[in-house]
């Protein structure tokens, strides 16, 4: 970056060496380059990790709004409680349960998908159109849909199905499944997993399209199995799309809501963390055990999101490189 | 799940012809094992009517009465009618939609306008004149994003009572511009990274000004992305629920607001709870399949192309 014209540069340019009366205006360029990002730097910080601090600061207070004169500082209180109460705790469980499962089973049905969707077929456009419909469903609607529409005991899709499926053959004892009630945490994983399925399968198809088909080709000239290149070529290159879906949709689906409150209102065994965490503070007015649980959640994520990073850091560097 | 090509086994072919088609085709070429595609093929169809059902169901439930709606087993050729919409659109009970909607599109647009306005600049200096440890940056701008939202409602909410914020909209499309941020910064970086240095060098050297080079050289291939990356953060501000649901009530309560009045059961209601479904999908279906090609790389935060 010489200063003597403010040439355009991408990372990796090594800059020129400065004579000293030129510093100040090499300052000044450095702040003409920052300008543009300060509205939005500023803006994210004071939205969003504002917030965030003055959470953890309440975290530590005995704050119930119902009776403000009785704040006083809690120490680790609260934290004690997030860990043993044991609906807070089952949250957490919920909270781990509910994102690992729909994150695999997605991942899976998902790769299933781009594998075939790989492939060239008569319509192809349209079937990934299709796919991709689920995710196009306002989430509150989609599990409405579900509630009422798919899963209903007496007059859903599913059981009405079940119900055609039997007649057929003469019988009308036809097996009525109840997940709402029978299963509740159940219903909320397969509606999810059915809208998270798509994303899983964009980012994987984008993955597949992306390596490079040469050693494929060479492979099969060699006479390798099908089975042998998947195992050896392309799963190896699929892992950093694998990680990256996985995470991010992780990364959702820890904070999702809608599934929740839509299907279940959280009964049943099925709160998760941000759900629990809405009716503590929401209901119960207990803002302290909420920032708590909160933060909780922050550290649980950034745990996941530390992987997360690392994945999406590694995707970015080789494009940062070009 | 058979997912993978059946044996097509293609044995090194030492004929002339393989030879010649192998050694003839240029540049990226495709596996093409025609022989199995049906297969594929035909499981891909099957897997999409699958995952399509619920869709499909929603949308033709919706044109149902509600008598034929909650029939088992379902009624599937029943006789098509807009009563429902009518229902929804509170013909008979009064209560009408459109504030909701209203309210919704006005958060989801004037939240994106503002992400566009403060991330096009932000893009501008991580990528075509990017500041110093500009990757830094951009992983302090995904970090925000790794932050559950119910980390920071409470804070968000006390301040808007305090303020006087509450069931105000405006106060929801900061919100919204600040959850869509990160994303849009991200994804438009990787769009004006694709603007080739040469030539905006080229533009320099003929003594273009910032405002031209914008105009002429960076705009024309950053604009589809610009593009998408607007209908993903409106997409994202359609669905959501939680911050709406708590920082809003009467007055600006969003679509989705208004759909949680249906999670309880109420009667014969199936044929209304499609029909609301459908017309509050309708914006994010369009806009998804508008967006689709750019689709994976906003929902990747452009980390995939």
């Amino acid at each position: 970056m010489t200063t003597a014209t403010a040439r355009i540069s991408r990372p990796g340019h090594h800059a020129a060496k400065l004579p000293r009366n030129a510093r100040s205006r090499e300052r000044a360029l450095a702040w003409a380059r920052r300008a543009p990002l300060l509205p939005a730097l500023i803006f994210l910080i004071l939205v969003t990790q504002l917030p965030f601090v003055v959470t953890l600061i309440i975290s530590f207070l005995n704050w119930n709004s119902l009776s403000p004169d009785k704040t006083a500082f809690a120490g680790l209180e609260n934290y004690v409680t997030v860990l043993t109460d044991p609906d807070l705790r089952q949250a957490i469980f919920t909270t781990i349960l509910l994102t690992v499962s729909v994150v695999l089973a997605s991942l899976v049905i998902g790769l299933g998908l781009a594998l075939l969707l790989d492939k060239k077929f008569i319509g192809r456009g349209l079937a990934r159109t299709l796919l991709i419909a689920p995710f196009l469903v306002v989430p509150v609607a989609a599990a409405l849909i579900w509630k009422h529409a798919l899963l209903n005991p007496t007059y859903g899709l599913i059981n009405g199905i079940l119900t055609w499926i039997w007649s057929l053959f003469g019988s009308s004892t036809a097996p009525q499944l109840d997940l709402l009630s029978q299963a509740p945490m159940m219903a909320v994983i397969v509606s999810l997993v059915w809208q998270w399925t798509p994303f899983m399968m964009l980012i994987l198809l984008a993955g597949l399209q992306s390596r490079p088909m040469d050693t494929v080709e060479a492979a099969q000239m060699d006479g390798a199995t099908p089975w042998a290149i998947f195992r050896h070529l392309t799963l190896p290159h699929l892992r950093q799309y694998l990680e990256l879906g996985g995470l991010l949709g992780a990364i959702y689906i820890v904070q999702n809501f809608d599934a929740v409150f839509t299907l279940t209102a959280g009964g049943l065994g099925t709160a998760n963390l941000p759900y629990a965490i809405y009716q503590t503070f929401y209901f119960a007015n207990e803002y302290g055990l909420a920032s708590a649980a909160g933060v909780v959640v922050v550290i649980g994520t950034i745990v996941v999101a530390t992987f997360a990073l690392r994945t999406v850091f590694s995707l970015f560097k080789k494009e940062a490189a070009r | 799940m058979s997912t993978l090509t059946p044996a097509a086994h293609r044995k090194a072919t030492t004929g002339p012809t393989a030879q010649a088609t192998g050694t003839l085709r240029r540049g990226k070429s495709r596996m093409d094992p025609t022989r199995n595609n049906t297969a594929a093929g035909l499981g891909a169809w099957l897997l999409a009517l699958l995952f399509a059902a619920p869709v499909m169901w929603m949308i033709l439930t919706s044109f149902h009465s509600e008598t034929d709606a909650a029939t088992n087993p379902p009624s599937i050729a029943a006789n098509l009618t807009l009563d429902a919409y009518r229902e929804f659109f509170g013909e008979t009970s009064g209560v009408s939609p459109w504030p909701s909607l209203i309210n919704s599109a006005t958060a989801s647009i004037l939240s994106t306008v503002l992400v566009l306005v403060l991330a096009i600049p932000a893009a501008y200096a991580l990528s075509i004149r990017p500041v110093k440890k500009w990757t830094d940056v951009m992983f302090f701008f995904l970090s925000t994003k790794m932050m559950p939202v119910v980390a920071a409602i409470l804070p968000l909410y006390l301040f808007a009572r305090t303020v006087g914020a509450l069931d105000n909209i405006w106060f929801l499309i900061l919100m919204y511009t600040s959850m869509n941020l990160p994303i849009a910064v991200w994804m438009m970086r990787s769009f004006l990274a694709e603007v080739p240095v040469e030539m905006l060098e080229a533009a320099q050297i003929d003594g273009a000004g910032l405002l031209l080079t914008l105009r002429k050289v960076v705009a024309p291939v950053a604009m589809p992305g610009i593009a998408a990356t607007a209908l993903i953060c409106f997409i994202f501000s359609w669905n959501e629920l939680l911050l709406a649901r708590v920082l809003t009530g009467v007055v600006a309560g969003t679509a989705p607001v208004f759909l949680t009045g249906f999670v309880s059961g109420q009667g014969l209601f199936l044929a209304k709870v499609c029909a609301a479904a459908v017309v509050i999908s309708l914006p994010v279906l369009f806009a998804g399949f508008a967006a689709q090609d750019k689709l994976v790389q906003g929902l990747s935060l452009g980390a995939v192309k």
